[in-house]
């Protein structure tokens, strides 16, 4: 067990992956000689070679597109997007190419790629390079999504995409980069596909995933310190998902809340929130609430980027609204 | 080249440095909205370009554009409290550095996207001649845009239609921390140009005269209907971005760069010919930092955006806006909602 930042753990992530596999190889933009825009990939070329570790032109849509045939042939590319805000740039190849080829071919040739990005605001970054885009990835029949919140998940889930039959688009957050915390290499937190409850409660359930995750668990602090016990589960793999843990969970509370950084329309919280309602609908004492990014793109104004996502104070506010029934000064 | 004309060009060079010395220190003051920062230095001489343009023609820029947007007229202090995020800058403080537009100088937008932007100048070329109207539009771009397919699919349709198009590479020999020649397995890029049937160029861009002569020539082609491509070589000065500094390049190519200064040749060849005494250049220095200066001041001062306004502009003025999230949490969870 060692204290590290989620950007280590990553690059420890890679550098195990590929001692362990040679197949594993990486592409993408300054993923090599510079190292990777926010660091993770340093020092990767001179431990594995130009041959495995790969600096491309800016051409996104053929290097996902080169990563999809690599993988098809037997190696396992670790295609990096710099922001996820350019994976428009790449849909045909992740969503035509890369999520389809297994079943349109009928099961003879799989993409076992993983495609590395991050996304996120905090950085002032305006609208073209802070957004939370994994809903298009999770519409997506055929590819995998996951999106880490833990340095010990983002190296074990890393490691574990990188083990999988099939894409996986693997979403960092820009502002956990510096984040410490426990790496246990030995000891992943969970199983693939299985989400994580990262604190205990009774009163209701708060179900989030990646940065949000850390403003769920301050408001839970800030809740108990009401009274009020808030479960905090962690998702971590949006797909697969096993939901049996949060049909439980939301039983059990009759109150639950889906936390996302995304525009909250069309979101994966949103499908999450259904998919709770269905199942879960004689158990509710309140309806399931989605909590996330407001519906626009993000302004560059650093007030109302930040303005424009939930924050701990939201979540607690809609907590004590849900389970004690008072309103938040600003529901006036 | 017209005495008079030259010593504008070099005035408006020695505005955009300065400009850009003032967005560094807008960073350094902890005011700029973000790091993202791209700062034009080295690259002045696309004034050259700029002024081979007219009043009602349009462009788009890269990331790094402050220095074209100040050579078709920006009011430097509404650039620079964009940049800082102010509701009185150029975008409403939405847009930032890598977002400025404004359409009333014919600026349809500065893109975070590599290569995002450029399309945009095909389509405002059927405009210009579908309207018959002389007008030209250009596309400002880096040399990372080379690699970016939407490029080519433009460049095809530019030729294609005959449109009065040009295509600008501001060629600083690095797309981040890459160099042009690991961007690219052949670097001549004007015979890709070439190739798609466009009029191809590339000047010294250390020389904003030979710019403004090829520009020149180019811009005249393209209001006829035979789009162009220019490349201006160049060298970026600085970091990619605030943070960046450079490891991946020596000092000696640094300096070698740096020699190759816009400014110093102009103000070298203004002096030797006789244009303009070295009070006359020094006045036109003196001028420009402060301008800045306020441009700088006034940035700093002028006040933030109304945390209501970021529901604005989403879709056009008179529709509804988007439902913001405690209007939703209201609905769901007040006591009237319940009875
Ligand atoms: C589609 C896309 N890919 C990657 C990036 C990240 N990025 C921003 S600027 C840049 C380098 C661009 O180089 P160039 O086009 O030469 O412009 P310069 O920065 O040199 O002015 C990169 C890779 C981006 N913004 N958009
Ligand atoms: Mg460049």
């Amino acid at each position: 067990m060692i204290e590290t930042t989620c950007r280590e753990a990553i690059r420890q992530a890679l550098v195990d992956a590929m001692t362990a596999d040679p197949s594993v190889i990486l592409i993408g933009e300054e993923v090599g000689i510079y190292g990777g825009a926010y660091g993770v990939t340093k020092g990767l070329i001179d431990l594995f070679g130009a041959d495995r570790v790969i600096d491309a032109p800016i051409s996104e849509s053929a290097i996902v597109g080169a990563a999809v045939g690599a993988a098809m042939t037997g190696l396992r590319p670790v295609a990096e997007l710099m922001y996820v805000d350019f994976i428009g740039m790449t849909m045909d190849q992740l969503a035509n190419q890369a999520a389809k080829s297994r079943y349109m071919f009928g099961g003879q040739i799989g993409v076992p790629m993983v495609l590395r990005t991050q996304g996120g605001t905090g950085r002032s970054a305006a609208a073209q390079h802070s957004q939370s885009l994994e809903a298009w990835v999770f519409h997506t029949p055929g590819l995998r999504l996951v999106m880490p919140a833990t340095v010990n998940d983002a190296y074990h889930l890393l490691r574990q995409s990188l083990t999988q039959p099939d894409p996986v688009v693997f979403i960092e957050h820009k502002g956990l980069y510096t984040m410490k915390g426990a790496l246990d290499v030995a000891t992943p937190d969970g199983a693939w596909g299985q989400p994580v409850v990262r604190r205990q409660g009774g009163d209701l359930v708060i179900l989030t995933y990646s940065r949000m995750l850390h403003e769920a668990l301050a408001a839970a602090g800030q809740l108990a310190a009401q009274g009020v016990e808030a479960c905090v589960i962690d998702l971590r793999c949006l797909n697969p998902l096993d939901e049996a843990p949060l049909i439980e969970a939301v039983k059990r509370t009759g109150r639950a809340m889906v936390v996302t950084e995304a525009a909250v329309t069309g979101s994966v919280a949103s499908d999450i929130a259904a998919r709770l309602s269905e199942v879960c609908f004689d158990w509710l004492e309140e309806p399931i609430l989605r909590l996330g990014g407001e519906d626009i793109p993000i302004p560059v104004s650093p007030a109302l980027e930040k303005g424009s996502i939930p924050s701990a104070d939201l979540i607690r506010d809609a907590a004590l609204w849900l389970v004690l029934r008072k309103a938040p000064p600003w529901a006036a | 080249m017209t005495n008079t004309a030259a010593l504008q060009r070099y005035r408006t060079m020695r505005r955009i440095r300065s400009f850009e010395e003032r967005v560094g220190e807008l960073f350094l003051k902890g005011q700029s909205a973000g790091s993202m920062l791209h700062l034009s230095i080295g690259e002045e001489a696309v004034v050259g370009m700029t002024d081979a343009m007219r009043p009602g023609d349009t462009f788009t820029t890269h990331h790094r554009g402050h220095g074209v947007f100040l050579g078709r007229g920006a009011d430097p202090a509404r650039m620079m409290a964009e940049i800082a995020g102010k509701e009185d800058g150029y975008c409403r403080g939405k847009g930032g550095s890598m977002h400025i537009a404004d359409r009333a100088l014919g600026h349809l937008g500065a893109n975070a996207i590599v290569g995002g932007g450029i399309p945009h100048v095909v389509g405002a070329g059927i405009s210009c001649r579908n309207a018959g109207s002389g007008q030209i539009s250009v596309a400002f771009f880096g040399d990372g845009a080379m690699s970016q397919g939407i490029l080519y699919e433009s460049m095809n349709m530019a030729a294609l239609w005959r449109l009065p198009v040009i295509f600008c590479c501001i060629n600083n020999q690095y797309g981040m921390g890459t160099r042009v020649d690991r961007s690219a397995g052949h670097c001549d890029f004007p015979a890709r140009a070439e190739a798609f049937g466009l009029n191809a160029a590339r000047a010294d861009g250390a020389d904003v005269e030979a710019v403004h002569d090829a520009a020149g020539a180019l811009t005249k082609a393209a209001r006829q209907g035979r789009p162009g491509y220019l490349e201006i070589d160049a060298y970026r000065f600085f970091g990619h971005a605030r943070m960046d500094k450079s490891p991946y390049r020596t000092p000696e190519e640094e300096a070698g760069g740096r020699a190759r200064d816009p400014l110093g040749t102009a103000r070298a060849r203004l002096a030797a010919e006789g244009i303009a005494s070295e009070a006359d250049l020094g006045g036109i220095d003196g001028d420009a930092a402060a301008e800045m200066d306020l441009a700088l001041a006034h940035a700093i001062a002028a006040t933030p955006p109304a945390l209501s306004s970021m529901f604005e502009d989403v879709y056009a003025p008179g529709t509804p806006f988007p439902r913001p999230q405690a209007d939703r949490l209201r609905a769901i969870l007040s006591e009237g909602a319940r009875a």
